[in-house]
């Protein structure tokens, strides 16, 4: 059988709970992982009479994210509210926004540095505000099945972004999903961490299958409960190949069955069908009166867009543009976060080599980091420190064989390169002892000598070897170069 | 002249003088509904000892030199629609009989700071729904005109416990008339409020882009003072207005000149009550005879009114009253029964074989929702909260929750016209005087058109009052309506008081006890 030839068609919603101190309508604490309903009051618990006051913050948070994702910023937008009955959900509706969203039509450009799928944008289709619902803690362990609400999480803002069905892959998938991650660390809008929830990801996907009378759509399936961008690649992957087994089985097309919704089950590494809603749910949106619409003005745009930082996309450029960095360098630099960029420009622009600069962060400061699992802010040697490093060995004051001794000296000794260099003895060598020394090693080896007079210059290395054992300062390359020049005058 | 006949601005100026203590007004008032109100039922709770306690706590205050606000030691009765931090609040409601909300509605809040003493909460229809205070689950409230009448609603407690002298002061909720409704069948004066005058924080919300809270007294200059205590911006409601309070009860008594009136024909059309319609237009007299200028007028969409507000007030209900579920507080359903009888009703339909239907079995917490719901709300909740739901479903949206706001718009902007020609609008209050206990029950629709001359003000957002301006032959009182353009109490109150300045209907009182 052939391998089958189909097109994966995925959209992404991604939930991102923004990182205000308090709550989106009321001014609760939202600091995670607090004692169940500490952190509540009558708003968020929708006790009766208790009126939502809009956040200002968390809006002005959203429409940072919302113009960084190149969002169309409507002048005027509302609140509705979106109705459903869940113990979770305290008031009987969440507070969001249906028909007037407060951005739309964006786009966020993905690219794969190893060029597995060629650089594309993908659309945005709206990204609005919300309030997050609490969570369900279900107790069937002890066969009370017993269920507990938390509501500590009730009220917190929500971002929910939704995509076009741009992305043509899993892969194309998680690529959207690290960018999107990595804007919104940048914009410091969110913390994304999806183990407490605050990046939350549902994907719908569909196939396109090519057939003799035109292509067909499979119907679309929404995929939930995947907890991290690995799982959302590995349920989409398992996810297209179900779809065409099922195509091939019953021939469905979209708009035969309806819509259907599967969890991710990380362990079996399967999408299982979840209860199917039979009535397919109104959420009877209307507007809430309690609230009154947003207006946004033509100069608080000028502001967010004047105060946004460099997003990554731009960062990656001008690493490349000015820092000769590869697009894979680049990437992986951008990917390790703003403080650790800022710390190799500083690097680079100190020690004005941005070679050197680029090896030592990639190389030795980010296997650190990782080893020891500190954060670049708690690196004990700082930029300036390293660029000195960087300058010694620049200026040929230190032996780049010896420099992995000193940083580790830095490290774990003392962050001061004098001070390391004088502990492990390094100093520069004078050039009239180093002729000296290469005399004397020429003279007490007369067949390394008869060896480069007939030719074969490799025989030097042995030479190197002597020299360093007696005095481990010697630039091996400088020992090459002084042995060749004597050996070359003497006499024949 | 017995204390509890003294008007509040003369209780207040007692109490200041040292005439008289908070406490001992208060007593007299807590004696006057332990006499009167056994038969009248216009409270759902008093609580004699916190009362007594508040009113010494303002005399303590007063004795040191304190300044003590401008309500200073003077009794209130609160709407059962307001919450009371840990004092019952009922809404009227089996769904929350025994609900005590964890804070004080920024209302409540307002009158302690301002030196009133909170007496008991009043008795409504269920959740404010309603025009005769007979769809309160708690008790049945009767006008004190004639006990075999209702006292309008939904604030019929509020009403009835003025008119019957068991509160010189007391704060009522409009949505669609239920101030002005039952201050004209039960005599008294009552106002509502421009939308956003008053925070609704704290108010259980029936439909919330139409509630507001508002005053009821027997005169305009106590309306007027209690107004004065509880308007104003509140950063926890925004929709509460920013412009300031004025003093209402420092103008009130100055009269206006050259007032100009627009009487709307569509108030005067069939249905009116003769009597009704003669009292009124003997009202108009009394303003001509002050000078005002009395014009025929046109509110063309107010036709309209009734049904645009039975879209839009069920809409927003439908979505308010979602939040008693029993899941987290309020009136939940026996668990165990529940249990039992989804067992036997799973058990009976294995039985039969019919192990589809077994699938589509309620679970236990949808059956909870269902049961709790269905005990829990009155019958004309549930019709208010289907008709909602119906409205603002997919597919029926656009044709009526849309189509109802479009219509409100025009109801809007009929009175933005006509208050281009005119200062005020003057007509009846409501198409006939208080009606027999259970004449309407099986009639809503006869009792929603109640509404029909308080709607308007409700949809457009505007401020009206209703003052006593006479009787029938049988004695019951009636009601006459005035109307102004959003934040123009100050003109309205002075208006109002004109009128009381001129008659005496407001000086006569029901015999109780």
């Amino acid at each position: 059988m052939n391998p089958p030839t189909y097109e994966i068609i995925i959209g992404l919603e991604v939930h991102v709970q923004l990182a205000t101190r308090t709550k989106l309508f009321c001014r609760c604490s939202t600091q995670f992982g607090a004692s169940p309903n500490t952190q509540t009051c009558p708003v968020c618990t929708g006790s009766p009479g208790a009126l939502p006051v809009m956040n200002r913050y968390a809006f002005q948070l959203a429409l940072q994210t919302a113009i960084a994702l190149n969002c169309e910023i409507p002048r005027f937008t509302k609140w509705d509210r979106k109705q459903y009955y869940y113990p979770d959900l305290p008031k009987g509706y969440q507070i969001s926004q249906f028909d007037l969203p407060m951005s739309e039509h964006g786009w966020l450009e993905i690219s794969d540095p190893e060029g597995a799928f060629p650089t594309k944008r993908v659309g945005i289709t709206r990204a609005h505000l919300e309030e997050d619902a609490g969570k369900s803690m279900h107790d069937e362990a002890a066969g009370k099945a017993d269920s507990r609400i938390d509501l500590n999480r009730t009220g917190t803002p929500l971002l929910e972004i939704v995509s076009e069905p741009d992305m043509r892959s899993p892969l194309e998938a998680k690529a959207y999903l690290t960018e999107l991650r990595l804007l919104l660390t940048y914009l410091q809008v969110s913390d994304c961490n999806m183990q407490e929830g605050s990046l939350r990801v549902d994907a719908n996907i569909n196939l396109g299958i090519p057939t003799d009378d035109g292509e067909i759509r499979t119907p679309i399936v929404e995929v939930k409960n995947m907890n991290s961008f690995r799982a959302v690649e590995r349920a989409l992957d398992y996810e297209a190949e179900r779809q065409y087994q099922v195509w091939q089985e019953t021939g469905h097309r979209i708009g035969d069955v309806p819509k259907q919704t599967r969890g991710w089950d990380d362990q079996l590494q399967v999408t299982k069908g979840q209860r199917s809603k039979e009535e397919s749910s109104d959420y009877r949106y209307f507007p809430d009166p309690d609230l009154i619409p947003v207006t946004v003005s033509e100069e608080q745009i000028d502001e967010v867009v004047k105060k946004q930082p460099e997003l990554p996309a731009a960062l990656r450029e001008r690493l490349q543009a000015n820092y000769k960095l590869s697009h894979y360098d680049a990437d992986v630099m951008v990917n390790q976060g703003r403080s650790l960029v800022d710390y190799f420009i500083e690097v680079a622009d100190r020690s004005q080599d941005a070679k050197r600069a680029t090896n030592w962060v990639q190389q030795d400061v980010m296997r650190t980091l990782n080893e020891t699992g500190i954060g670049i802010d708690e690196f004990p040697i700082n930029a300036e420190r390293l660029a000195e490093l960087v300058l010694a060995i620049k200026n040929g004051e230190l032996d780049s064989s010896r420099s992995r001794d000193v940083f580790q000296f830095m490290m774990d000794e003392k962050p001061d390169l004098q001070a390391a260099l004088k502990a492990l003895g390094i100093e520069k060598v004078d050039d009239s002892v180093l002729v000296d020394l290469c005399r004397t090693l020429l003279a007490a080896n007369p067949k390394v000598v008869a060896d480069v007079q007939a030719g074969k210059q490799q025989a030097i290395g042995a030479l190197i070897g002597q020299a360093k054992k007696q005095n481990p300062n010697v630039n091996p390359g400088q020992v090459r170069e002084i042995c060749l020049q004597l050996i070359q005058e003497m006499p024949s | 002249m017995s204390i509890t006949q003294l008007s509040a601005l003369e209780l207040r100026d007692h109490i200041a003088d040292g005439k008289l203590t908070s406490e001992a007004a208060t007593q007299a008032y807590l004696d006057r509904i332990e006499a009167c109100d056994s038969e009248v039922k216009s409270y759902i709770e008093v609580d004699a000892d916190d009362a007594l306690q508040q009113a010494r706590e303002v005399d303590q205050r007063l004795a040191s030199g304190e300044s003590v606000g401008c309500l200073g030691g003077v009794p209130i009765a609160i709407k059962d629609l307001l919450c009371t931090r840990g004092q019952v609040t009922t809404c009227a409601s089996r769904m929350l009989q025994e609900y005590r909300p964890p804070y004080n509605a920024t209302v409540v809040e307002k009158v302690k700071a301002a030196g009133g003493v909170l007496l008991g909460k009043t008795n409504l229809d269920e959740f404010a729904m309603g025009g005769s205070t007979e769809n309160s689950a708690i008790q049945l409230t009767r006008n004190p005109w004639d006990l075999s009448r209702v006292p309008g609603g939904s604030s019929g407690g509020a009403a009835a416990c003025v008119a019957g002298g068991m509160a010189p002061l007391s704060i009522g909720t409009d949505t669609g008339g239920s101030i002005r409704q039952p201050a004209a069948f039960c005599g008294v004066v009552g106002l509502k409020p421009t939308y956003g005058r008053v925070s609704r924080y704290g108010l259980v919300a029936f439909a919330s882009s139409l509630d507001q809270i508002g005053p009821l007294a027997w005169s305009v200059p106590d309306a007027a003072l209690l107004l004065e205590a509880i308007a104003g911006h509140d950063p926890q409601d925004s929709t509460s207005a920013t412009k300031p309070v004025p003093l209402y009860s420092e103008t009130v008594d100055q009269p206006l000149k050259g007032m100009k009136l627009g009487y709307p024909r569509e108030h005067f059309e069939a249905g009116l009550n003769p009597e009704v319609a003669e009292k009124v237009q003997a009202a108009m007299d009394v303003y001509r005879s002050l000078g005002a200028s009395i014009t025929e007028i046109s509110l063309p969409h107010s036709k309209y009114a009734i049904a645009a507000y039975y879209i839009i007030a069920p809409s927003e209900a439908s979505s308010n009253l979602a939040r008693y579920d029993g899941a987290h507080y309020g009136y939940r359903t026996d668990e165990k029964q529940l249990l039992r009888e989804l067992k036997e009703e799973r058990e009976a339909l294995e039985a039969a074989g019919k192990y589809d239907a077994v699938n589509d079995l309620d679970s236990p917490l949808i059956r909870m929702y269902r049961k709790s719901r269905a005990e829990g709300f009155g019958s004309e909740v549930k019709r208010r909260i289907m008709i909602g739901t119906y409205a603002l479903s997919s597919g029926y949206y656009d044709a009526y929750y849309l189509k109802a706001l479009k219509v409100r718009r025009l109801i809007r902007s009929d009175f933005d016209q006509v208050f281009e020609n005119v200062d005020f609008v003057i007509g009846p209050v409501t198409p006939d005087v208080a009606f027999p206990i259970g004449a309407m029950t099986d009639d809503p629709l006869s009792l929603y058109l109640q509404d029909l001359y308080t709607v308007g003000s409700n949809l457009a957002g505007i401020t009206s009052i209703s003052v006593p301006c006479g009787a029938t032959a049988s004695g019951l009182p009636v009601g006459l309506q005035l109307q102004a353009p959003a934040f123009e109490e100050e003109r309205l109150l002075r208006a109002a008081n004109m009128f009381q300045v001129e008659t005496d209907w407001h000086t006569r009182r029901p015999t109780l006890g």
